[in-house]
């Protein structure tokens, strides 16, 4: 693999303006301890873990919430030391504005940490399945917005390249760039953790050219480390270049293929905040409490960076942020192009919040979803996928509701970027009729397997009866024919007996006969002669009859 | 703070099909200027009546279809089907006609397909293959250019002659109409007459001129320029017109350098009729074209190659239209069997 000098391209992407200025300029700032914290059960991808704390329990900061044996699951732990003052469902962060399972903490304002051990350097000398452990326990997910277990995807060991991703392509987001910025030192300690328990040979750090400060930071602290390890590869502003696939397909030439890993082409991926909170969790013991957020946009006064305990109420960081500006119409969680709107401020910072994105009325155009224009098949969507998709067949099919079709032009590898929407002259919301289509798919798909599954027992069931019923006809048909061989005997016996007793009486009656027919007639008083004569005619009488008979 | 509900993406690179037709229009400009200089007011008449049936005949279609007429006529394509059209119709055609042609392009072609968008066919293609298929005498009504001859037909005089029929004084409709140099051409090599003596004559030789045909050479020229600014400002595709007029220039160059005297050069065809209109204006129109890169490629070449079969073996002197319809019904296949290579579809070495 050569992944040393050359760039490569990703097919489409945008080049966005970036709108991050508006938070880039100030350091990352502290969030305020508040009173209370919302801590859902539930922040990354896979299941959700095992609450162990009780009602009215007093826990201590870094203190594990929640705790989890299945290996796709993370825990949770509390952000601050208080007492757990509830346990049920709350409204979290979601574009439906639905309610999950969470933990609500008050705070006592003592800031008590639980007994911590941190292995610090002596990290070299361990194995990586100890070391995964605690980046397991730490609760450390991906943090560049996906919030996968970070764990399980150092289970590969024998990794060619570590990327590390701080890319950052989304306007307005700029908490990993402040991260590099300031806390450069701790990112590359993490990444050469992740490279110890993976064994990865190289570690690029991939960063956008309109970084030149983190660019400046992180160059500085490879400097400090001798081994030629590490490596920064600046790469041309493009959105979006942070996606995972189209950054490894710009580090290294491949694609990652399609229901495969990065791991199956030796590479392996992480964030730059994800790579920092590693770097706590093995030197301070301390696991995933809290996050750098951008909160961002003209709908907010100050914006700023923010150092944000999970679990903190994001109306309490926008009032540090001094508030919403007058015209704030939007309060979007993620970037501009791949968040989402949520109903509330009174939802907790989760793991998977980069930005707090607040527009003002003027800042973002939302596709008007009632009223588009019809697809002009312009393929504008076409030159920008990066998934080189055909978006205005997809969007044909999806919105005929032709879901074999809308499979066949690869609805599924669409990884929702927006770029299609970004420059649809129809103002089609793209995505939206993607996401739609999808879902709708894995509707049918379940209902498929139930109704498979529904249509299984009903034939098992339909088995079974046939077979008893086979059995039973089977059982009765033996039965039947051996009654049947029984009377068949008795009826020919009965035949038999019935054939003798005709042929006896037949056999007396012709005895009779004979008998009767040699009775001489006139035969009284007969002499010698006349006796003789008689007797010869009976006999040839008799002798003829016989011939006559036979 | 209102907390507004949206769906992502929430930024929008702000095109609109509005903006995009337009800028088509005004890219029309130059070439009908050009036109109308060389041939005459009757190519304006023709614009402005095709223009207003087309206008109205969408208006009244989206009425009865009860769908939004304002904002579907601002859109502007259906102007551009009727310049099309008036460009593609010979400048004296009776107005009948080109109100047929326009009528049958809205209404048939494009709005009985479901409206903009929605059309399998060019609109104006298929308005004009209904009249030249009808009324082949009345498509012949072609004014010589400019320079070719003395007489020049005043705005009265071809107002008279397209709406009313009436010929000025003292000519026929032969005296004020020539045919064009492509139908020359190919009428002198039906009768075996070669290329060079068919243009030198004194009589039909007129129409022509060092590149192609007086006249046309210029139109193309102003199309062509045209098309390549719209390509830099990206509102048509480039593989489109590049792969129609490479296919074009191959195929020509090739019979005319084995028989220079039975087949026109390519530079004659490049310049010659429609071709550059075709080739930036009507082939590259989005609804009707393929949208896939290597189905652009083909749909173009395809064009190129039916151009050039129609024009020297067919029995039109120009196929564009029936090109252009007739690779419109390849669209959907060609769409579906070169779809690009989605990203990872390369396997694990």
């Amino acid at each position: 693999m050569d992944s040393s000098t050359q760039l490569h391209h990703f097919h489409g992407g945008l080049h966005l303006e970036g709108h991050k200025k508006i938070s880039s300029q100030s350091a990352i700032t502290p969030c305020k301890p508040q009173k209370l914290y919302v801590v859902p059960v539930q922040q990354h991808i896979g299941a959700a873990g095992e609450i162990i704390v009780e009602k009215g329990q007093h826990v201590l900061k870094g203190q594990m919430l929640a705790t989890t044996k299945i290996l796709l699951s993370a825990p949770v732990h509390s952000p601050v030391s208080g007492t757990v003052v509830d346990i049920g469902k709350h409204a979290v962060p979601h574009p439906s504005g639905m309610e999950a399972d969470c933990i609500i903490i008050e705070n006592d304002f003592q800031d008590e940490w639980v007994a911590r051990k941190p292995v610090a350097e002596n990290y070299h000398q361990m194995n990586s399945h100890d070391l995964r452990n605690i980046v397991r326990n730490a609760g450390i997910v991906g943090l560049g917005g996906a919030v996968f277990p970070a764990a399980i995807k150092q289970t590969e060991t024998n990794i060619h390249t570590l990327i590390l991703n701080g890319v950052e392509c989304e306007p307005y987001i700029t908490c990993d760039d402040r991260l590099m910025q300031e806390r450069a030192r701790e990112i590359i300690s993490g990444a050469d953790i992740i490279g110890h328990i993976i064994k990865a040979r190289e570690c690029i750090i991939a960063i956008e050219d309109n970084k030149p400060e983190a660019i400046a930071a992180m160059q500085v602290a490879i400097d400090e480390d001798d081994t030629g390890f590490f490596q920064i590869k600046v790469i041309p502003t493009k959105y979006p270049s942070g996606s995972e696939r189209q950054l490894i397909k710009i580090i290294t030439g491949k694609e990652v293929p399609i229901n495969s890993l990065p791991a199956d082409i030796d590479v392996l991926c992480h964030n730059v905040g994800t790579a920092y909170a590693i770097h706590q969790a093995v030197f301070k013991d301390e696991p995933l409490i809290s996050r750098i957020v951008t909160i961002t946009g003209n709908g907010v006064k100050q914006p700023q960076n923010m150092e944000v305990p999970i679990g903190s109420y994001i109306a309490d960081c926008i009032a540090q942020c001094g508030g919403y500006s007058d015209n704030a119409s939007c309060m979007i969680v993620g970037g501009p192009m791949m968040g989402y709107s949520i109903h509330s401020d009174q939802v907790p910072v989760v793991k998977a919040s980069n930005c707090l994105l607040v527009t003002s009325n003027d800042e973002i155009y939302p596709a008007n979803t009632e009223a588009h224009l019809p697809c002009i098949r312009c393929a504008k969507c076409v030159e920008v996928c990066p998934a080189k998709l055909l978006p205005q067949q997809i969007y044909w099919y999806a919105s005929t509701q032709n879901f074999e079709r809308v499979t066949e032009y690869h609805l599924f590898d669409c990884i929702e970027c927006g770029c299609c929407s970004y420059v649809c002259p129809s103002q089609i919301p793209l995505v939206q009729y993607y996401r739609s289509a999808k879902s709708k798919i894995w509707e049918m798909e379940a209902d498929q397997k139930k109704s498979n599954n529904a249509r299984k027992r009903h034939e098992a069931r339909q088995h079974r009866l046939d077979e008893q019923k086979r059995e039973r006809e089977e059982r009765l048909r033996q039965k039947r024919e051996m009654l049947n061989s029984k009377k068949g005997k008795t009826e020919e016996n009965e035949i038999d007996v019935k054939k003798a007793a005709i042929a006896e009486a037949l056999a007396r009656v012709k005895q009779k006969k004979e008998t009767q027919a040699i009775q001489p007639k006139n035969t009284d008083n007969l002499n010698a002669e006349q006796q003789r004569q008689i007797e010869e005619a009976d006999q040839r009488r008799k002798a003829m009859k016989r011939e006559h008979d036979e | 703070m209102l907390f507004r509900k949206a769906s992502s993406p929430f930024i929008s690179a702000q095109a609109s099909v509005h903006s995009i037709m337009y800028q088509v229009l005004y890219a029309l400009i130059p070439g009908t200027l050009a036109a109308i200089y060389f041939f005459g007011w009757g190519v304006l008449i023709n614009l402005i009546l095709a223009a207003t049936v087309c206008l109205l005949s969408e208006a009244l279609v989206l009425k009865l279809r009860n769908r939004p007429v304002e904002a579907a006529l601002k859109d502007g394509s259906a102007l551009i089907t009727a310049c099309l059209l008036a460009l593609a119709l010979p400048p004296l055609v009776p107005w009948w006609l080109t109100v047929i042609a326009s009528i049958f392009a809205i209404v048939i072609a494009k709005q009985l397909y479901g409206g903009l968008g929605f059309n399998l066919f060019n609109p104006a293609m298929v308005g004009y293959i209904v009249v030249m298929i009808s009324f082949p005498r009345e498509m012949t009504f072609w004014t010589p250019p400019l320079g070719a001859v003395d007489h020049w037909l005043s705005f009265s005089d071809t107002l008279r002659v397209i709406f009313q029929g009436a010929l000025p004084d003292q000519s026929t409709i032969d005296s004020i109409t020539m045919a064009t140099p492509m139908d020359t051409l190919k009428t002198q090599i039906a009768l075996e007459n070669d290329i060079a003596s068919t243009r030198s004559h004194k009589v039909y030789g007129a129409v022509f001129s060092d590149i192609s045909g007086k006249g046309w050479e210029w139109i193309n020229l102003l199309f062509l320029l045209s098309g390549l600014w719209m390509i830099k400002r990206k509102i048509i595709d480039w593989r489109i017109p590049t792969s129609f007029l490479l296919t074009l220039l191959l195929i020509a160059n090739f019979f005319s350098v084995v028989d220079y005297a039975t087949y026109p050069s390519a530079l004659f065809h490049l310049f010659s009729g429609g071709t550059m209109l075709c080739a930036f204006f009507i082939a590259t129109d989005p609804v009707s074209a393929c949208t896939t890169p290597r189905g652009r490629w083909i749909y173009g070449a395809g064009i190129g190659v039916l151009v050039y079969t129609i024009r020297t073996w067919g029995g039109y002197p120009d196929g564009i239209a029936f090109a252009i319809v007739l690779m419109n019904m390849a669209v959907p296949l060609l769409d579906y069997y070169t779809q690009p290579k989605t990203y990872g579809k390369t396997e694990v070495e």
